[in-house]
């Protein structure tokens, strides 16, 4: 058995990398893959507020590399799932402490113990992103419908294929569909024939991924949450499943979707 | 389809300007030629077209253009029939 290791990243920050590392960490694990994500944005550091684990942090990524400590004294479990690992980024260094080989060797040693490693990217296309993506099998770039994400969304799906790592593939967080529906947001559809890649998911706006991100539970864990399905499905179609995309512009049954349909209509 | 043929026709939503504006930009990045440049560039291809063949100059399109993640610098220049093949009808 070999880990498929996955790159997370966007080029534009805010578009959600590191709250889809977490969820799609969660939601493997859920599906009892055993997962592990690496935290590389050293010096601002996040996936372990978003995963809830920051008070637990001994040792990071920096020391592994550095070899200040054994890799496996610096992975925290997450003790809600059965098999979660977060291996957190240093606070107090810069992208300059890693460099691209160390994260191949890194991925390499992780690779026969796991089924999935998912490694959240900084932000940008420097050195950081060249870190996060040297020892991806996949890469995932995660962008938003407006123009400045998809923008650069392109560039770095430009710089994937030029590092031999491409096809990537698109999750398009943040998707409302009501904007849509009045033409004020770009559609999925415009989406993809503006960057022609393939899609992996769609995750609509949700109020409960900050209530999720607040609490630090990723939203994967909550049964009822639209985002938190949206991201079960990507984390199914990353084993091989062919799940149907969900259509968030569909009337949804029950009183609150009849509620939000009155509004929609108007 | 420009820009402009949006306000011809019914009006534009915001995410029809959006998509319109992206596409213009994703071209001049992927390739990295400046508008200038690619005027100038319009300029003296059809300099070089006009010393073999007649054509309308305003009736040219040249531009670039992209489809599945490839660029391609495409040009339309309708021709002027000659004088011979009018005859010939």
């Amino acid at each position: 058995m070999s880990a498929t290791v996955i790159t997370i990243t966007s080029g534009k920050g805010g578009v959600g990398k590191t709250t889809t590392t977490a969820n799609l960490g969660v939601a493997l694990a859920q599906l009892n893959k055993r997962v592990v994500c690496i935290d590389v944005d050293i010096g601002l550091r996040n996936l372990d507020v978003v995963m809830g684990l920051e008070n637990r942090i001994v040792y990071d990524l920096v020391h592994v590399i550095e070899g200040q400590c054994r890799l496996r004294q610096a992975m925290i479990k997450d003790k809600r799932m059965p098999e979660l690992y977060l291996i957190p980024a240093a606070q107090t260094r810069d992208k300059s402490a890693v460099s691209p080989s160390d994260m191949v060797r890194l991925t390499d040693e992780l690779r026969p113990d796991f089924d999935f490693v998912l490694i959240d990217s900084p932000a940008g296309i420097e050195r950081g992103f060249r870190n996060a993506i040297a020892g991806a099998d996949k890469v995932l770039v995660v962008t938003n419908p407006e123009v400045s994400a998809v923008r650069d969304a392109d560039r770095i799906i430009g710089l994937v294929e030029a590092e031999r790592k491409g096809p990537a593939q698109l999750i398009l967080n943040r998707m409302r569909p009501a904007m849509v529906d009045r033409g004020d947001m770009l559609s999925t559809d415009d989406v993809l024939d503006v960057l022609a890649i393939d899609l992996i998911g769609i995750v609509p706006e949700d109020e409960s991924i900050l209530v999720g991100s607040n609490r630090g539970n990723p939203v994967a864990m909550d049964e009822k949450s639209l985002a938190g399905q949206a991201y079960r499905n990507i984390a199914m179609r990353l084993t091989g499943k062919d799940i149907p995309f969900i259509d968030f512009s569909k009337p949804r049954n029950g009183f609150l979707g009849k509620i939000a349909n009155i509004f929609k209509r108007g | 389809m420009g820009i402009l043929d949006f306000f011809n026709g019914t009006k534009a939503t915001s995410k029809d300007i959006a998509k319109e504006r992206l596409k213009v930009v994703l071209i001049h990045d992927r390739t990295d030629i400046p508008p200038a440049v690619m005027e100038q560039l319009r300029d003296e291809i059809l300099d070089v077209i006009a010393k073999y063949v007649d054509f309308d100059r305003d009736a040219v399109d040249i531009r670039l253009d992209r489809e599945n993640r490839l660029s391609q610098l495409v040009a339309e220049i309708p021709l002027r029939e000659s004088p011979r093949s009018r005859r010939k009808r």
